[in-house]
């Protein structure tokens, strides 16, 4: 019975429904019916360009990652590096971290951005408003360093608009930081990039700078020219459309 | 007579600014790879009080922090001017890369946000927030902070246990990266004002050499550490 009386409720329901639906169609009534098919919505395009700068003396960058995201972080301070971003710290190899799954969109750099060289990245994206864009490279010279942006809001950038930073440096924290040549793939060591064991501390930290022969590590394949500080990267990002 | 109600209005925003205290969360996250903080000092102060002036000498109360980590002299001038203060967060030292966390209820006119603790393995080396304005806007803030010298002591680099203020030397090395048998890097601190930490030196022998310090574990770069100020 109560099933019975709440089918016949919907019924009429449903019928109530119908009759609204003619009514809404009367002024039809003197017209051919014709259907018309809505446009398809236009595209929704966002382009961001991302002009990176090397600011440290000695120090080339491996090739530049920049993601567009809507979640996630390439990296949390005190936190265990990702194996993506090992790779990219200890190797300087991006491929990983522009694979990453947060990633809606990547782009790689074209090659090693020297120090004092500039490069301009440009990325785009339909039908879907990036909230964050990260960027990530090692500086060669180092076991394991790496500097870039995480996680940055860039959902209210209007087009024209930009956002100008300078970055700071990162310790991926996997690779102790002997600086010998050995471990230095970078031209002032050309040895070993990305090996898993992870001989450090385990967490990503501010990285203290590289010690360098000239000021007391005996063991070091690096000179005063590869020193740096903070910052070592400037970055702008526009929205172009 | 047109500037009467706007008079009014202000007088009123400002009283019910001044009464109304507010419930600040502060978080502080050790950003370095191989520095230890000292138990933190965290204060609400009203906007007259600070803890130190950079370029300016630092108080004997500073000194103490600074020098041995003992924020009892800091923490009872703060208290003497009726702030609001969180002891010790961490309950001991923080680590490097890990956060601590502190909620503060914070009293009429206690506007002013200030932290401090000092950095080990130094001989005065502190990190450093100093009345930071607390914004009357709810919302979180997040911001870094560079290390100072208190520019007390002379940065020997010299593990003795020497943490007292006025005794030459740094109190311990909580990692146990620390060396011995070093000769000392220098005996004078040419600054005595509380300037930008010139950064510890360090060498690359643990049993002899100039210095107790590692240099491939105990330098640093600022910032030393991220702060996350949450208005409730």
């Amino acid at each position: 019975m109560t099933f019975n009386s709440k089918f016949k409720k919907l019924l009429t329901s449903i019928t109530l429904v119908s009759l609204v639906a003619l009514a809404g169609c009367n002024h039809n009534d003197d017209d051919e019916m014709v259907v018309i098919e809505p446009p398809p919505p236009t595209p929704v395009v966002y382009t961001y360009e991302v002009i990176v700068t090397n600011l440290t003396h000695a120090q080339p960058m491996s090739p530049i990652a920049v993601v567009l995201h809507n979640e996630g972080q390439l990296w949390q301070l005190g936190q265990s590096a990702s194996s993506s971003l090992e790779m990219l710290a200890e190797s300087g190899d991006n491929t990983a971290v522009l694979a990453d799954a947060i990633a809606i969109a990547a782009q790689g750099g074209a090659g090693i951005l020297a120090s004092g060289m500039q490069e301009t990245i440009t990325l785009s994206i339909t039908d879907n408003m990036p909230m964050m864009l990260s960027l990530a490279t090692m500086l060669v010279n180092t076991n394991d360093a790496f500097t870039g942006i995480n996680a940055m809001e860039i959902s209210d950038l209007i087009v024209g608009e930009s956002i100008s930073i300078q970055t700071s440096s990162y310790d991926a924290g996997t690779e102790n930081n002997s600086e010998s040549m050995m471990t230095i793939p970078g031209p002032a060591g050309g040895g070993e990039g990305f090996n898993e064991m992870r001989d450090d501390v385990d967490f990503v930290a501010m990285h203290p700078g590289v010690v360098s022969q000239d000021d007391g590590l005996t063991q070091s394949a690096l000179t005063q020219a590869h020193r740096f500080d903070n910052p070592t990267l400037m970055v702008m990002i526009t929205r172009v459309e | 007579m047109k500037f009467t109600p706007i008079i009014t209005a202000l007088a009123l925003a400002t009283s019910s600014m001044a009464i109304n205290a507010q419930q600040v969360e502060v978080s502080v996250t050790n950003l370095a790879q191989g520095i230890y903080y000292t138990p933190f000092l965290v204060a609400a102060h009203n906007a007259d009080m600070s803890l130190y002036q950079l370029g300016q000498p630092a108080s004997a109360e500073l000194q103490m922090m600074a020098e041995g980590g003992d924020i009892s002299g800091l923490s009872a001038m703060l208290t003497n001017g009726s702030a609001d203060i969180i002891e010790n967060p961490a309950a001991g030292l923080l680590a490097p890369g890990m956060s601590t966390t502190a909620m503060l209820d914070t009293a009429d006119g206690n506007d002013h946000l200030s932290l401090v603790a000092m950095l080990l393995p130094t001989n005065d080396g502190f990190v450093g927030l100093n009345g930071w304005q607390i914004p009357t806007d709810a919302g979180t803030y997040t911001f870094t902070v560079n290390a100072y010298d208190a520019g007390t002591e002379a940065n020997n680099e010299i593990i003795n246990g020497g943490g007292a203020p006025g005794v030459l030397g740094i109190p311990v090395e909580p990692g146990g990266n620390g060396g011995t048998g070093g000769m000392g890097l220098t005996v004078v601190e040419e600054n005595s004002t509380v300037h930008v930490h010139r950064g510890n030196i360090g060498d690359d022998d643990m049993t002899s050499g100039k210095s107790d310090l590692n240099n491939a574990v105990h330098r640093w770069l600022n910032p030393v550490a991220r702060i996350t100020v949450t208005v409730m």
